[in-house]
């Protein structure tokens, strides 16, 4: 399945966001915690949840996506089935992070922001994960590898299907 | 293998009573909870010393657990053995059974574990005689090694809360005020505005309600520190809150935490349910009368959020964007309220301020410069790690004799100090002291205390564009020089490293980046050009290299590099030819190597791997 083809929202989704809404009782500070909230029932943030979370809270759409484009967190383009996600930190930068980096485009195919054509990997480049003595790292869902090099990289990859 | 000599307690002789509180004869072994030692793998060691130890019937005689780092993280995972403080370095599972027979049942050092000093190396098998934390000072990290992050108890008898039972029951919070402000405590996050002024402002405010915001947007790279006091010791913040809540006449805090820290959230808000349930948060603390409470506000990857209006207007559900000051956050902060902001290492300096005293506290440190620092060393030294020394320290001795000089028996060659809109102190400015003011004098600023070295391999002129792009891609828009400003110097510094620079280029992006500094809003903005003009201004030489050679000085550039084997020097070892991701190294035994240009993906692994310099 190519991540193009991933259906779009479900009914049972749509009741999950409510519940959000909900528990914030449509307090708009507590947008961003929301937002979160609601892309992990998605995996990201299309413009029909924004509108929704928008008439909930109260506030205009427009003040949603401008929230949802400001911080990094959130995205509204479908992701693939594994998160990769590169440190390019100062500590990560200086070991040789860019290279790993090249390496991974090169073998996924998958430029920094997006994802692979199979639907396999997005990948990101981040800023300091705070995990510097263990410099070059990668996340991949969520665990880390450390001291990565370009040649190895792949290889830590091929676990994930 | 040495005996283990006499007991030794723990430093601080206010601790005993609770180390001798400890069942006698029982040995306790702690593994380190820091997502770095986890990373490698210390969960794994506990659960073989577990084992080992039931097999052997030595379980009830030792207590194993997860407690605080121990901030030398480089040498992960890292095991302290107490009553003596022995710190065993690098473990594996496979030593688990040595560190039981020896340690534990014979009650010997395995000197083989220990952490070593020096070249050649020494094992040092007390941690206060290693050199990483011989030449520390502990303040903020007080309680590292010492206590379970999770144990409100633990955090209670190392004089956890005593700080705010003595300020609530014996103090005004005039005087409270008074202490923090005659301390010459200034802010952690960067800036270094006094502390005590800035709640002395807050405090003179008639206008109700008011908040206190913790500061813990920590998004520097290379920076940790405030993840360390978030994770190792949330209980102190927490404390220095409500320290603050109850000097400014404020009832409401939050503690704005970056999302990239989960267990940081996690230890947080386990210790704020632990603080209520004792009735140390919540109404009516201690029976004072005082009603003081915190909630936790999860970040979602903003760095210009660490700016504290763009912070403000986050925490109010908005787009981060900083706004101009005045009016200050003590005067018009949170929902248009007066807010005192403070950085998560700030506020972990109150308790031990408020119970030893401002005279105490003012002893230490330089003359503008009070108290300790903590750093996150990181990049090309042997000791990476967290590590905290008195304000007047000077960097040599933060980069050569804590963070034991430079890996690979490389060349220091700078320092970057900061974060990302600091700037790069080249080598033979070791002797220069950290404080505020020198190191603003030096083109480079406190910054939160993130602490990069490097070595000569790093390119400057190619580090000035990673923080430029940093600063480029997290600028939120609003001032066109910042926007735009680092665009072209970006664009600009590009061209240099991609061998496209041309005469008056230099010229050009010393202009630019004086105009950024000058007319841009807020604190990134302001302090943006600092990388770019750092670099110029102590590495001038590379970027004329870059521009006038098309070279670069540190083979970090790939478009400069010709990916070509010297064959004078090449010593057909044949290690660039195994390392290379791509096969593009063609080597037979006894031969020269040679590089195939259509498979070279430029990743440099040659040049890294090669001991001869043998590639250009």
């Amino acid at each position: 399945m190519l991540w193009q083809d991933v259906p779009i929202i479900q009914r049972g989704q749509l009741d999950k966001l409510d519940c959000v809404i909900d528990k914030y009782a449509g307090e708009s500070r507590y947008l961003i915690p929301a937002l979160k909230e609601a892309q992990e029932i998605f995996g990201y943030l299309p413009e029909e949840v924004q509108r929704r979370l928008a008439r909930g809270f109260g506030i205009p759409a427009s003040r949603v996506y401008g929230v949802v484009t400001f911080y990094s967190f959130f995205s509204m383009t479908p992701r693939g089935r594994h998160t990769v996600r590169l440190c390019l930190g100062t500590a990560c930068y200086v070991k040789g992070s860019k290279d790993v980096l090249a390496s991974i485009v090169n073998g996924t195919g998958a430029d920094v922001g997006q994802t692979s054509r199979d639907g396999r990997f997005t990948v990101e480049a981040v800023r300091c994960l705070g995990a510097c003595g263990l410099a070059p790292v990668m996340l991949v869902d969520g665990c880390v590898q450390a001291g990565v090099t370009p040649r190895d990289a792949m290889r830590k990859l091929d676990v994930y299907q | 293998m040495d005996p283990i000599g006499t007991l030794q307690g723990p430093d601080q002789p206010g601790r005993q009573s609770y180390m001798s509180a400890m069942p006698v004869n029982k040995m306790q072994l702690r593994l380190c909870p820091g997502t770095l030692c986890v990373a490698r793998g210390s969960r794994d060691i506990k659960a073989a010393l577990e084992q080992e130890l039931t097999r052997r019937n030595l379980r009830d005689r030792v207590q194993v657990l997860m407690a605080d780092c121990s901030g030398l993280c480089s040498s992960g995972p890292i095991m302290e053995a107490l009553p003596e403080r022995v710190l065993y370095s690098r473990l594996t599972p496979q030593h688990v059974p040595l560190i039981v027979e020896e340690h534990v049942a014979k009650g010997r050092i395995v000197d083989e574990l220990v952490v070593k000093n020096g070249q050649p190396a020494i094992p040092v098998p007390l941690m206060k005689d290693t050199d990483f934390y011989s030449r520390q000072r502990l303040i903020v990290l007080r309680n590292r090694g010492l206590i379970d992050a999770e144990s409100i108890d633990e955090y209670i008898a190392f004089d956890g809360y005593a700080a705010l039972a003595k300020a609530l029951q014996e103090m005004t919070p005039q005087s409270v005020v008074e202490t923090v402000k005659s301390s010459g405590l200034r802010g952690r996050g960067g800036a270094g505005f006094r502390t005590g002024v800035k709640w002395e402002a807050c405090r003179q405010s008639d206008r109700f309600p008011k908040y206190i915001i913790c500061n813990g947007d920590e998004g520097d790279p290379g920076a940790f520190m405030d993840r360390a006091v978030m994770e190792g010791d949330p209980h102190s913040v927490l404390e220095g809150m409500a320290i603050a809540g109850y000097a400014v006449g404020a009832e409401r805090g939050s503690i704005y935490v970056r999302a990239e820290y989960p267990l940081a959230i996690e230890r947080l808000e386990k210790a704020i349910s632990d603080a209520r349930n004792y009735g140390l948060l919540g109404k009516d603390i201690l029976d004072s009368g005082f009603d003081f409470d915190i909630e936790i506000y999860p970040g979602a990857g903003a760095f210009v959020c660490g700016e504290e209006t763009a912070l403000i207007q986050s925490l109010q559900g908005l787009r981060g964007a900083p706004r101009h000051r005045p009016p200050f956050p003590v005067q018009s902060g949170l929902f248009g309220c007066p807010t005192v902001i403070n950085n998560v290492e700030t506020f972990a300096n109150i308790n031990p301020i408020i119970l030893n005293g401002a005279d105490w506290f003012a002893a230490i440190g330089t003359k503008d410069s009070k108290g300790t620092k903590v750093f996150a060393l990181t990049g090309a030294v042997n000791n990476v790690g967290l590590v905290e020394v008195p304000m007047g320290t000077s960097l040599g001795s933060l980069i050569f004799d804590i963070g034991g000089g430079i890996r690979n028996k490389r060349r220091f060659k700078a320092v970057q100090i900061g974060g990302p809109s600091g700037g790069c102190i080249p080598s033979g400015l070791e002797h220069l002291v950290i404080d505020y003011e020198s190191l603003r004098g030096a083109g480079a600023m406190m910054g939160s205390g993130g602490v990069v070295v490097m070595d000569q391999t790093t390119c400057m002129v190619d580090t000035a564009r990673f923080f430029t792009t940093f600063l480029m891609e997290e600028s939120c828009g609003k001032c066109t020089s910042c926007r735009e400003g680092l665009k072209v110097m970006h664009d600009k510094l590009t061209d240099i490293v991609e061998g496209r620079g041309t005469e008056g280029d230099v010229q050009f992006l010393e202009g630019l980046a004086r105009h950024v500094g000058t007319i841009s809003s807020c604190g990134l903005g302001k302090t943006a050009p600092n990388p770019v003009l750092s670099t110029i201004r102590y590495f001038r030489d590379e970027y004329d290299a870059h521009i006038h050679e098309k070279h670069c000085p540190a083979l970090s550039c790939v478009d400069l590099i010709d990916f070509r084997v010297i064959e004078d020097k090449c010593a057909k070892c044949g290690l660039c030819h195994k390392r290379c991701p791509s096969d593009a190294i063609v080597w037979k035994k006894k031969e020269v190597a040679w590089i195939d240009r259509d498979k070279c993906i430029k990743c440099r692994m040659c040049i890294k791997s090669c001991r001869f310099d043998a590639i250009r």
